[in-house]
């Protein structure tokens, strides 16, 4: 057995300080929109910044529980949480998390920090290309029906898996769960809960398995699932951040800066759900998995490089591959940012023109 | 006193202790950094450190984020 390396913690210059405070702030915002914890950004953003992919994925986790808690209480109040659809799969993320960590911290014993860095990012590459792909054809779909539909208020319908889970009765596993306002067994929670915790102790993103699960599998609306998901992301967050701080991976310093950026976000990500149609979440959604997917390709010939996998890269296209996979990083960002903004402004300005008609109305009659 | 001044008053309040918070994170960040590592040599019981942070920072912070947006009018679509 490799004598244990000790822990690689970033340092805490004024540059850093600021710019974790801002990156955190976006993803923040992207965060409270797409309710996916905006740890997808935040994980490979502390990676670029020099902290190991086990401490990146640790301090996201312990950034991310409290702030989904904030996000949670707050959706809540806008009616959108399925609080015991929550608890139920955060319970089974649980044990998806421990397997996951353990997982982790066995990589990091026989390749080290390095180790984590290309399994991390390799799960991301995969993850991400399954997920936002499906994700932004859903949303493609979404806006057509919506433009076919123009002024019609649409109601919400569960797809064809959903709805034959809901049609599977298995006596003794049956739950009634008010987001779906239909029975579900817990045998089909089970696994999908597992899954999630078993990605978020992976990447620090549990919400690429659980948001789409919920929508697709369940048959949750897209908007009840990202905020039902924070529930899920704080229950398994808690959980994964006490064992990875067990083992002494958690930098609460980085996971505070982040999280001090962040909690303005969330709030302004939140609110924005309230005012956008559901295909804008998942396009914006859609949109910054992707280009994160690109972020982390570009950076594994990197890793594959220091673990000796490849052949040796030149010093100049090591740093090449380096700028380009931040400068994407940044791009998703901005597109993330742009997006909420945008959608939020256009959202504010709309709802005051039809109240300001609604006053009109009422004035003349 | 009226319920703006109340409600501004809160924000300053929160903010600063959630300023206090931030000022003790830098100050103490070696300290903190050393944690970790008595937690990976055996003393676990440090690991307590990071998750009460995490609860006592998000209870300030996010008291007084929220309430900051509220104080500038940004609100939910009714």
């Amino acid at each position: 057995m490799e004598v244990l390396q000790a822990i690689n913690f970033i340092d805490l210059t004024w540059v850093n300080v600021t710019s974790l405070i801002v990156v955190g702030f976006i993803a923040g915002m992207v965060s409270g929109f797409i309710g996916s914890g905006g740890a997808f950004v935040l994980t490979p953003a502390m990676m670029s910044f020099g902290a190991p992919g086990i401490v990146a994925v640790a301090s996201n986790m312990a950034h991310k529980f409290p702030k989904a808690l904030v996000a949670a209480i707050k959706r809540n109040r806008y009616g959108q949480v399925d609080v015991k659809l929550g608890l139920i799969m955060g319970i089974f993320a649980e044990a998806g998390v421990l397997i996951g960590k353990n997982f982790m911290t066995d990589i990091r014993q026989d390749f080290g920090d390095v180790g984590t860095d290309l399994y991390v990012s390799a799960v991301f590459v995969v993850v991400l290309a399954i997920v936002g792909g499906f994700v932004m054809r859903d949303a493609m779909r979404g806006k057509k029906t919506d433009a076919e539909n123009k002024g019609v208020e649409q109601k919400h319908e569960a797809g064809k898996i959903a709805k034959w889970v809901q049609s599977v009765h298995i006596p003794g596993t049956m739950m009634y769960f008010k987001s779906i306002d239909a029975k579900v067994s817990v045998l089909f929670i089970a696994p999908l809960g597992f899954a999630t915790g078993l990605l978020a102790a992976s990447i620090a993103v549990g919400g690429f398995i659980g948001v789409p699960a919920m929508i697709y599998i369940l048959g949750v609306p897209a908007v009840m699932a990202t905020a039902t998901e924070l529930v899920v992301a704080f229950v398994m967050g808690m959980g994964g951040s006490m064992l990875y701080a067990f083992d002494g991976f958690v930098d609460i310093r980085l996971a505070m800066l982040i999280l001090g950026g962040s909690l303005f976000g969330v709030q302004i990500g939140a609110i924005g759900t309230t005012y956008v149609k559901e295909y804008v979440v998942k396009y914006v959604m859609g949109s910054i998995m992707l280009i994160v997917l690109v972020s982390r390709l570009i950076k594994l010939p990197v890793y594959l490089d220091q673990m000796d996998w490849i052949a040796p890269l030149s010093a100049g296209l090591t740093s090449t591959l380096n700028v380009v996979s931040f400068t994407t990083l940044i791009l998703a960002l901005v597109v993330g940012a742009l997006s909420i903004l945008i959608a939020l402004i256009k959202g504010i300005a709309e709802h005051k023109q039809q109240h300001a008609k609604f006053v009109d109305v009422g004035a003349s009659d | 006193m009226s319920d703006k001044d109340v409600s501004v008053m809160s924000v300053i309040g929160f903010g600063i202790v959630s300023a206090v918070l931030y000022t003790l994170l830098y100050i103490y960040s070696g300290d903190l950094e050393k944690a970790s590592q008595l937690v990976q040599q055996g003393e676990k019981i440090y690991f307590l450190i990071p998750i009460a942070i995490a609860f006592v920072f998000s209870y300030f912070h996010g008291t007084f984020t929220d309430r900051f947006w509220s104080m500038l009018g940004l609100k939910a679509k009714k």
